[in-house]
């Protein structure tokens, strides 16, 4: 017998879904008009019927906004800002298993993940921030900064709640008030922070969520009420946004698409190099924008690092995104299912050669086995576009320089990764790179002192960090 | 000989120690950590607990060790649970050389042919002896029983850089142990501290004939840490893609408990693969383990937790 790993499933007596969900509008929940249902991508299994943002929503969170800034929240000392944010992230922290076990449910992502980053990151991005609230005038932006005003914030479906966190953290700890749309296949967890938001008894309207899809997201960015609009999400959209405000008076922040390479070189820890490509494409289905997407590999050890890597992924645990031992959950949606079909697709016509570990998928739900594409060059799409999937494409190097010239020839930036024992070379090519996170033998480590965001294609500006909180802020200089 | 990758020269021991890739020590206890993570249940816990007793190294190595403690030990060894003979027995009894006669004499007595001596040598736990001394000392053990040797190595010559005389120390006792015994060789990884040195000695002892590596004396803390078992596991594994021959691996000390025991076993299981997870290939050297393990099974049975007093003290 072989040590087959009983199922460990977390139980889902934590949560309880309601059949149907308004919008959260100055500190009521607002019944909707139209609803479109919201799924377990694991099982198609309906979770519960999302209320589509309408121009009445959008206008009337605007205004609730609008209202609990200038009567309450802008007369607010720093300090007393910062008091709620603690709050909220002590209450994060208590009800972390809820939290955890209703991402799970909604996004596909595993309880491994979704229990030890997505939400005591969340917790922490309100932590640091609320450490800030008070000390603003030390951010680098004069002594007069002063918040914008309400801030429109559209976030993706790939971390749900931890872009919640990301995007509603520094807005509050700055004095702005906050019209928040969830992606519109995981809402879930955003209304279930609505319900945070009223045990911290934060005031009415600071925070408002209104559901929906794209219509609603454009509703918000074209909203005259709206001061700065933050938003992440994809390349094609952020163009369409940046087009949107041009010419108007909002402030912008933009978290885009990208493909990092995750540079590996011949005198790296090979074991451990192996561990980070795993990690850095197939953490979260690979649905992260800054995936180590592409690998790029210093000829000399590929056959050798392609075989322990191919070793590496055959233990991969794909499944039931509540079992506690699932290394890799579902994919999001039978769209995003699409195109990492149809990219894949296109791998195997441009002649690149695909591997995937032998796995059982479940018959239900969205699912695509781990895989990596060798004898990827250049010139195929699949080194070019964003998958946003478990998908690796494997490239080759053979000098350094090359090595670096392959990782920037891309119109992405986000990240890149280098793998390396040689303090040196990470050093010299941390400077070459073109990206706006670079780990060293490490990846997808993330931490709200740190700041995170894009070159090029990849975004505007930065989250997390003080360049991250000034963004939320006006400073003498932008006067 | 030496698996046809080093000639058994001082330079071609070294080149290859050095051309090994290193360890990154982030990720390596990064790795580890995740795998403690993994959550063992109901028909899994039982398979792993079972498993897990039938690997247990039971061991007594205190000066004050005598016949009648050595005895009940080996009583132990055999049925482990006296009141449930499902239970496995344990995979090998190891004693200082002086009980190896003892210890084989009363397991023959009382219906443990199948249970095998280990003796710890070559001036354990320090080794520090000379070479006649190491050398007396591993064949006292065979010629009194011992079926398995675990000897210690050299780590004063190790981390002076002497590595071909760690290599030869290793080389003549496993001469000396032929075909009567199994040799484990332990490296004190404690002593050794960087996980670079636990890989350059994994290889060092695998190529001078090591049918086991283990991590420690029991007498040195930290001992069998997660990484440092991983970084060895990760050794076996890429020996046997080059050698075609699979060493076993020894944690021990500092694994107390059945959930300590499991983590192992997810460490064997998902690095070297399941190969590995047999009494043959994977052993857990340890005292105070055995009757958590047992505790754990009584409660698989049973439902509750039992006292204490229903499992035997030695």
């Amino acid at each position: 017998m072989t040590f087959e790993y009983a199922p460990a499933p977390e139980s889902r007596a934590s949560v309880s879904i309601k059949p149907k969900y308004g919008h959260y509008i100055g500190g009521k929940f607002v019944t909707g008009e139209k609803h479109f249902p919201t799924i377990n991508p694991a099982t198609e299994e309906v979770l519960s019927s999302i209320a589509l943002g309408s121009k009445k929503d959008v206008d009337a969170a605007v205004k609730a906004a609008k209202k609990a800034l200038d009567v309450h929240w802008s007369k607010l000392s720093g300090r007393e800002r910062g008091k709620y944010l603690f709050r909220i992230a002590r209450i994060l922290q208590e009800r972390a298993r809820e939290f955890a076990v209703l991402e799970s449910l909604d996004n596909g992502k595993p309880i491994r993940e979704s229990r030890d980053v997505d939400v005591p990151l969340a917790a922490a991005h309100f932590f640091y921030h609320a450490g800030w609230a008070d000390k603003l005038e030390f951010a680098g932006v004069g002594t007069k900064a002063k918040a914008h005003g309400v801030v429109g914030q559209i976030i993706p479906w790939n971390f749900p709640l931890l872009m919640l966190a990301w995007k509603i953290a520094p807005a509050l700890a700055t004095g702005n008030t906050v019209v928040l749309k969830p992606a519109e296949t995981t809402s879930l967890t955003a209304l279930l922070f609505a319900e945070v938001c009223e045990q911290a008894g934060l005031p009415a309207g600071v925070v408002n969520i209104v559901t929906g899809d794209g219509s609603t997201g454009a509703l918000i960015v074209n909203h005259p009420g709206i001061n700065k609009i933050a938003f992440t999400g994809s390349t094609e959209v952020g163009k369409i946004i940046a087009q949107s405000v041009a010419g108007t008076s909002k402030s912008v922040t933009l978290e885009l698409g990208g493909k990092a390479a995750n540079i590996v070189f011949e005198d790296a820890a090979i074991d451990e190099s192996v561990e980070g490509i795993v990690n850095g494409i197939f953490f979260n289905q690979g649905h992260v924008c800054c995936a180590g997407s592409r690998l790029v590999i210093q000829e000399s050890i590929s056959d050798e690092f392609i075989k322990k890597l191919q070793k590496r992924m055959e233990k991969i645990r794909v499944g039931d995104p509540l079992d506690k031992n699932t290394d890799l959950g579902a994919i999001n949606s039978r769209a995003q299912l699409e195109k990492i079909k149809e990219l894949s697709l296109a791998g195997d016509a441009e002649g690149a050669e695909r591997w995937s570990p032998e796995c059982v998928l479940p018959n239900k739900g969205f699912w695509f086995a781990p895989t990596i594409f060798t004898g990827v060059t250049q010139s195929h799409r699949i080194a070019r576009e964003e998958i946003f999937g478990p998908v690796l494409s494997v490239l080759t190097f053979r000098t350094p320089q090359e090595g670096i010239d392959k990782a920037n020839n891309t119109p992405f930036g986000l990240s890149a990764g280098i793998w390396s024992e040689k303090g040196s070379k990470i050093l010299w090519a941390s400077q070459k790179l073109k990206a706006g996170v670079i780990w060293a033998n490490t990846f997808n480590k993330f931490d709200p002192t740190s700041p995170f965001g894009g070159y090029k294609e990849s975004g505007w500006g930065r989250e997390g960090g003080r360049h991250g909180l000034t963004a939320y802020l006006k400073g003498v200089s932008h006067e | 000989m030496y698996y046809g990758l080093i000639d058994g020269s001082d330079e071609s021991l070294k080149k290859f120690l050095r051309d090994l890739p290193g360890v990154d020590a982030v990720g390596a206890d990064s790795r580890a950590a995740m795998l403690a993570t993994r959550s063992i249940k109901t028909t899994s816990k039982r398979w792993a607990i079972d498993t897990a007793i039938s690997m247990v190294d039971l061991t007594t190595l205190e000066g004050a060790d005598t016949q009648g403690k050595v005895e009940a030990l080996c009583a132990k060894a055999v049925r482990p649970d006296p009141t449930d003979l499902s239970v496995p027995s344990v995979g090998a009894v190891c004693v200082y050389n002086d009980m190896v006669s003892i210890a084989r004499t009363h397991l023959d007595l009382i219906g443990g042919k199948h249970v095998p001596v280990a003796a710890v040598s070559t001036a354990f736990p320090s080794g520090r002896a000379s070479m006649e001394v190491k050398i007396q000392d591993t064949k006292d053990a065979i010629a009194a029983g011992a079926a398995e040797i675990d000897m210690v190595i050299d780590r004063g010559a190790f981390l002076s850089g002497k590595y071909i005389d760690v290599f030869n120390e290793i080389v003549t006792i496993k001469e000396i142990c032929g075909d009567k015994a199994h040799l484990k060789v332990i490296f004190e990884t404690g002593e050794l501290v960087t996980y670079d040195n636990v890989r350059k000695v994994s290889y060092l002892a695998m190529l001078a004939g090591a049918d086991f590596i283990k991590t420690s004396t029991g007498k040195i803390a930290p001992a069998a840490t997660p990484p440092v078992v991983l970084v060895m596991l990760e050794a076996v594994r890429d020996f046997y893609e080059m050698a075609g021959v699979r060493i076993g691996v020894k944690p021990a000390g500092g694994i107390r408990n059945t959930k300590d025991a499991i983590k192992q076993l997810v460490l064997v299981n998902e690095t070297a693969g399941p190969e590995w997870l047999t009494s043959s290939l994977f052993r857990i050297g340890a005292s105070a383990l055995l009757n958590d393990l047992l505790m754990q099974r009584m409660k698989m049975d049973d439902g509750y937790y039992a006292s204490p007093q229903y499992v035997t003290i030695d």
